[in-house]
């Protein structure tokens, strides 16, 4: 996938030393209790290592032995500095991101037109919505706007990473621009769309290094969950004391603090942020700008995505595909007819056909060399055909009735199987044109709508993650069909003017769907608006831009496919880290309550079925367990779990071996293995 | 072991086809459709309307739906504690019982009127018949009547779209005694009659037994409250020996029916589910997963019995299964049959004594109490605490296929996941707080009746039981004291409202939602994974929540029988 090679091009990988220490240092930072203060969870972790710290100084101060109350003590801190690092970790590559953006744009100076006519220079900073700037050839554009006049080749690689420049232009929808490209070459006047701070850098910016974030509706529920499982715990750690004081049993405070970071779903909360983070910059990694993670972790439930058929579907212009010859005229003739009427014809049909009748003649290049007497006569709207007159030989070709008009003024008739030919064309969504020569017609060319190439096999993808893709067009009924079972549609909607899109939309959301709509033109817009997930090419139209909750900088509709894999394996790896932190909890009940009781209690020694050699030793490995599996899940949770397009069963059933049935026997080998190494090394 | 799978199969020939048939007829009556008994009965049905100026077709948003279920309960409350205090000087009273201790009467309004029916006083020399019949039977109805309408409100939020209205409360209650618990008590009640269940209003009988003896047997209006007792899930014994008493109890036969009667309700109430979503494989799936659990459960618990005590077959005194405390006409596949069904409903009566099972099959009636009451439940809630767990299931099974987590089509937000977590854990948060307050105190170690784990079990099965609403005790503890009066009263509203009203809360709340419609990428929750990932997160929570007091208290007392120490 391009998306991923880009990953690597950019040089950035988790391993990257720059980003780890960076991240080591921000993890110190939100130590903060101010800041921890959003992650409950982490907070209780805190707090319980300050405790055990606090008692370990008054403990070494009395003279008493504090080996295993100081080893707790620093094992606690380890499993908040892992969530923090984690946190920072996502953090650091974002922003690593986001600054080698910012320094694209540094500096920036626009020349501004004000109203009188008058030129100045300013700083790009100062630009403000609705101001006019000239910008030439060679120039980086200040900020993002829309063209109102001229066209120009525009360098988006900064943005967008792709090195192929691009062709903008006033009018349509192509006309946005975006800060921080560069214009190649013509000269543009640009209308400035957005004051400074809400640029679309600023936005990605800000997306990406996490100061906007807020919690989606999904991880607010999943912090309650976390929140609610956290109280149980302290309420179950809290009646331990009572309930052994009642069997004759003392507790110490560090091992109560101990069970209780064990029990809290301490790997959940702790990699809670740093996924959503990581999914965003996943997100920026295959070029699409997210406005809100909501929509993002929306995307994962779309199951109806509405698609604007021009550029999207299709390449947009109708293509020669295929010449038919009448009787009696050969192959070569009608090639040699099609190619030199259409010469002069600059329409993007009339060079398909040039482009078709070389491939087919084997002319390679320019290499076409029309008779010195050759005059020829361009296309025109009003006459609907081009053609060449070589002597007395006049080469039309052009719509069937303009070109029968021709014949027929020179005295020709329309052939009747051609005729049958045109009919079939037309009945199969096609355009049939005409090529004559005098009062003969020599031959039918079929003008088809080229589908986008792979766009079949995306929108099969898109089906077997269960979402139908709906095209709309303004082109009849019959020429709908034929594309919407050429590229494999589930449905289609013909003939459809501007607001039919939005009223589709609505009309699929009353019915329960959750729909994304993918468009670019500024008639998108109010549909854009209405979709759950809206997704606008970067080369769109800024209303377009403005009225959706994605930017796709690629301009590649098919784009959808990979925001939802995105979405999906956010809520992915949040389900399965939550299924793993707590499946957990059961080894680390098996070594520490054995270890609080078993002194008293000999009976009780069958529940240590790790045969962890001492009380301490268990406490103590439980305790290093739970931090260090933090850090071990930092890849897994910033590079997200796999998205699999299967069934949801599968699906399921698959995470819940690897995530469920994994973290509850992972622990217990874990656990052994460190009662072991602390023994071994003496450290209990 | 056979004797144990022929009882099973009884149990399960009468049970099955009678919940399914309940199931449909329930299903018809509260869609306001008719059935059999509607000419005979919508008569009274409108009656009431017309007397308590209901007006049938107002419906109620769930604010509203909870205020009343909510007032409603307290005003039971009121009326049986008021009751019981006055009962001295009210009529019905042959024994000439004086009024009721203020501690005792406010536990036992509380406990009749939250559906637990909790008894730490005898009832047969401490309530006189109209006590019984007006206060402690008539909430016997209500409360079961409450669960029932709980429980539908909640099934329509999963029914409805877009919609502000979950149904009309008074109307659900209505139809919920007049259609159900009313026909079906008066068919029970009459049954037992048929098998020398008392059922008089006159006062005690004096008798001269063989021996010679003069005895006073107590009796009173037994019958009628036997069968509501079982019917609703409430187990308020009219005898403090509750249905191992040989006048609530009389025989085999009414052993199995009284048995059947528990389950009934809650399991025909599954699939009214089914029927009510027009998706009766996802109230299959409720009921396997149900199944599932209660005979896990069973399984141990039979096991523990059949296996005995180990120190007693030491010691050569008695081998073989665990005999203590169990009613010989009955037997211990029955009796151990009989437990479990009364845990797992919240039924809460016994015809052994608990606290002479084997440490494991308390540790199973503990759990069944503990995880909120869900393998079948108490009438209505038990099936509202399941969805509970459904949601959290579904939640994070939810995250793992990579879409917001769903059920039915409702999308399941951060408002349903609160209203779930309250539901499933605020009754063990508070059961442990009292646990661990009780044996603290010395007002609470007072009440204690043995020391050690089994000590610590019989406090933790007391505070189990209420909370869970189940009502059912380990004799042991000396519970009619203000202390344990009072924090087991409270212990009790909060299990019940804690379920009403997260239940109302998520049914009000999906009720606004849309549905979506049902794709290739959502999961199917009628499937055996379903089913595995629903039992698994009950165990798993019901585990991580009790791991500490469980092995401290059964566990230890297990490990040491097996070890051979002492208790």
């Amino acid at each position: 996938m391009r998306g991923k090679d880009r990953v690597h091009e950019r040089g950035q990988t988790i391993f990257d030393p720059a980003l780890l220490l960076r991240a080591a240092r921000g993890s110190f930072a939100k130590l903060n209790p101010v800041s921890l203060w959003r992650n409950p969870v982490m907070l209780i972790v805190e707090a319980g290592a300050v405790l055990t710290t606090v008692l370990t100084v008054v403990a070494a101060a009395s003279g008493r032995t504090v080996s295993f109350g100081l080893q707790i003590s620093i094992w606690l801190w380890f499993t908040v500095l892992f969530a923090n690092f984690a946190e920072a970790l996502a953090e650091a590559q974002g922003s690593a991101r986001a600054e080698a953006l910012r320094r694209s744009r540094k500096d920036l100076v626009a020349c501004r037109l004000s109203d009188d006519g008058r030129r100045e220079q300013v700083s790009a900073a100062a630009l403000t919505k609705g101001d006019l700037i000239i910008v030439a050839g060679g120039e980086a554009i200040p900020g993002d706007g829309e063209i109102v006049e001229g066209t120009a080749l525009v360098d988006e690689s900064a943005i967008t990473g792709e090195s192929a420049p691009v062709v903008r232009e006033a009018g349509g929808d192509r006309s946005g621009v975006t800060g921080g490209s560069r214009v190649l070459s013509g000269t543009i006047r640009v209308r400035i769309t957005t004051d400074p701070g809400e640029t679309f850098l600023d936005h990605m910016i800000s997306m990406v290094e996490g100061a906007r974030r807020h919690m989606t509706p999904n991880e607010v529920a999943l912090q309650i969950l976390l929140v609610g499982l956290t109280v149980l715990f302290v309420v179950v750690v809290m009646t331990v004391p009572a309930m052994a004081r009642h069997m004759g049993v003392t507790t110490t405070v560090p091992v109560l603090v101990s069970l209780l970071v064990c029990l809290m779903p301490t790997t959940i909360g702790g990699l809670l942020p740093a996924i959503g983070i990581a999914g965003m910059d996943r997100l920026i990694q295959r070029n699409v700008v997210a406005l809100s993670g909501r929509a993002v972790e929306a995307s994962g439930d779309v199951d109806i995505v509405v698609l604007d058929k021009t550029g999207t579907i299709t390449l947009g212009n109708r293509m020669a595909t295929e010449l038919i010859p009448a009787d009696g005229v050969s192959r070569e003739e009608l090639l040699d007819a099609a190619l030199f009427s259409s010469l002069s014809d600059e329409t993007p049909e009339g060079r398909s056909i040039v482009v078709l009748c070389k491939n087919e003649l084997g002319i390679k290049g320019r290499d076409i060399r029309a008779p010195e007497d050759a005059v020829f006569v361009p296309f025109s709207a009003a006459a609907r055909m081009s053609g060449v007159d070589i002597g007395n030989r006049r080469v039309r070709k052009g719509s069937v009735d303009a070109v029968e008009a021709f014949v027929r003024a020179a005295g020709g008739a329309f052939p009747e199987p051609l005729r049958a030919w045109v009919d079939a064309i037309a009945r199969c969504g096609d355009t049939p044109m005409t090529v004559a020569e005098g009062g003969r017609i020599i031959g039918v060319i079929r003008l088809k709508d080229v589908l986008k190439q792979g766009i079949k096999s995306r929108l099969a993808q898109l089906r077997q993650v269960g979402i139908k893709s709906v095209m709309i067009t303004g082109d009849n009924l019959l020429t709908a069909a034929s594309i919407a079972a050429e590229a494999g549609l589930d449905d289609f909607a013909a003939q459809a003017r501007p607001e039919v899109k939005l009223d589709l939309i609505r009309k699929y959301q009353a019915d329960g769907h959750l729909v994304a709509m993918i468009g670019d033109g500024t008639n998108d817009a109010p549909a854009l608006a209405q979709a759950d997930v809206a997704v606008a090419m970067n080369a769109g139209t800024q209303a377009a831009r403005e009225a959706a909750n994605m930017i796709d900088l690629d301009s590649n509709p098919t784009k959808l496919l990979d925001i939802v894999e995105v979405g999906k394996e956010i809520l992915i790896t949040r389900g399965a880290l939550t299924t793993f932190s707590i499946a957990n909890d059961v080894a680390k009940y098996f070594a520490i309550i054995p270890a609080i009781f078993a002194s008293a209690y000999p009976e009780l020694r069958t529940l240590n079925i790790m045969r962890l050699a001492t009380p301490s030793s268990a406490v103590l490995a439980a305790v290093v367990f739970n931090a260090s599996i933090i850090p071990l899940l930092i890849p897994l949770a910033l590079r997200g779990v796999r998205f699999r397009a299967r069934s949801a069963s599968s699906v399921l059933r698959w995470n819940l071996l690897v995530y469920g049935l994994g973290g509850l026997v992972l622990p217990f080998l874990g656990i052994k293995l460190l009662d072991v190494v602390l023994v071994a090394l003496r450290l209990v | 072991m056979v004797k144990a799978i022929l009882s099973l199969l009884e149990l399960a020939a009468i049970l099955l086809p009678a919940a399914v048939f309940l199931g449909r007829y329930m299903a018809r009556v509260f869609q306001g459709e008719r059935s059999f008994l509607t000419p005979a009965l919508r008569p009274v049905e409108s009656l009431v309307y017309r007397l308590c100026r209901i007006d049938e077709s107002r419906e109620m948003s769930g604010r509203t739906y909870a205020i009343c279920a909510v007032s409603f309960t307290l005003i039971g409350v009121l009326v049986l504690f008021l009751l019981q205090l006055l009962q001295g000087v009210l009529p019905l009273n042959p024994q000439g019982l004086r009024g009721v201790r203020w501690d005792t009467a406010l536990s036992t309004a509380i406990s009749f009127s939250t559906n637990t029916n909790w008894q730490s006083y005898a009832g047969e020399t401490t309530m006189s018949h109209l006590t019984q019949m007006l206060g402690l039977a008539v909430q016997n109805f209500l409360s079961a009547g409450i669960g029932i309408a709980v429980a539908l409100a909640m099934i329509r939020g999963f029914i409805r779209r877009e919609a502000n209205t979950v149904g009309s409360f008074w109307v659900d209650l209505v139809r919920s005694v007049v259609y159900v618990l009313l026909p079906l008590s008066l068919v029970l009640a009459v049954v037992l009659m048929s098998q020398g269940v008392v059922e008089t209003l006159r006062p005690h009988a004096t008798v001269e037994t063989l021996e010679g003896v003069r005895q006073t047997i107590p009796v009173g209006p037994v019958a009628s409250q036997e069968a509501i007792k079982e019917l609703g899930t409430n187990g308020g014994g009219f005898f403090n020996a509750n249905s191992a008493h040989p006048l609530e109890n009389p025989n085999g036969l009414t052993n199995l029916l009284e048995n059947v009667a528990m389950l009934l309700i809650p399991v025909a109430l599954v699939f009214t589910f089914g029927r009510m979503i027009k998706n009766r494989k996802q109230g299959r799936a409720l009921f396997a997963a149900m199944v599932v659990l209660f005979a896990l459960g069973l399984a141990v618990a039979l096991w523990a019995e059949l296996a005995g005590n180990p120190l007693l077959a030491k010691a050569g005194i008695a081998g073989g299964a665990n005999l203590e405390g169990k009613e010989m006409r009955f037997g211990l596949a029955p009796s151990v049959l009989f437990g479990q069904a009364t845990t797992a409903t919240s039924t809460g009566a016994v015809n052994s004594m608990h606290d002479s099972a084997m440490p494991l099959t308390g540790l199973v009636y503990l759990f069944n109490m503990g995880i909120g009451e869900v393998i079948f439940g108490g009438v209505g809630v038990g099936l509202v605490g399941m969805l509970f767990y459904v949601v959290l299931a579904m939640f994070v099974a939810g995250l793992m296929i990579g879409r917001t987590p769903e059920f039915l089509g409702k999308k399941l937000g951060p408002y349903e996941m609160i209203m779930a977590v309250v539901g499933v854990l605020l009754s063990p948060v508070i059961l442990l707080c009292f646990l661990a307050v009780a044996l603290a105190v010395p007002s609470g170690l007072a009440g204690l009746g043995n020391p050690s784990a089994h000590g610590l079990s019989e406090v933790l099965y007391a505070y189990t039981s209420a909370v869970g609403n189940n009502g059912s005790a380990f004799a042991g503890l000396s519970a009619n004291t203000p202390f344990y009066n009072l924090t087991l009263g409270l212990a009790m509203l909060v299990g019940r409202f804690a379920t009403l009203l997260p239940g109302l809360a998520i049914g009000a709340s999906v009720a606004r939602k849309k549905t979506a419609p049902v794709g290739v990428a959502t999961f199917p929750t009628t499937g055996l994974l379903f089913v595995v990932v629903l039992v698994g997160a009950i165990l798993l929570v019901g585990a991580l929540t009790y791991f500490p007091a469980f092995s401290l208290g059964p566990i230890l007392e297990h490990l040491r029988l097996v070890g051979g120490g002492t208790l």
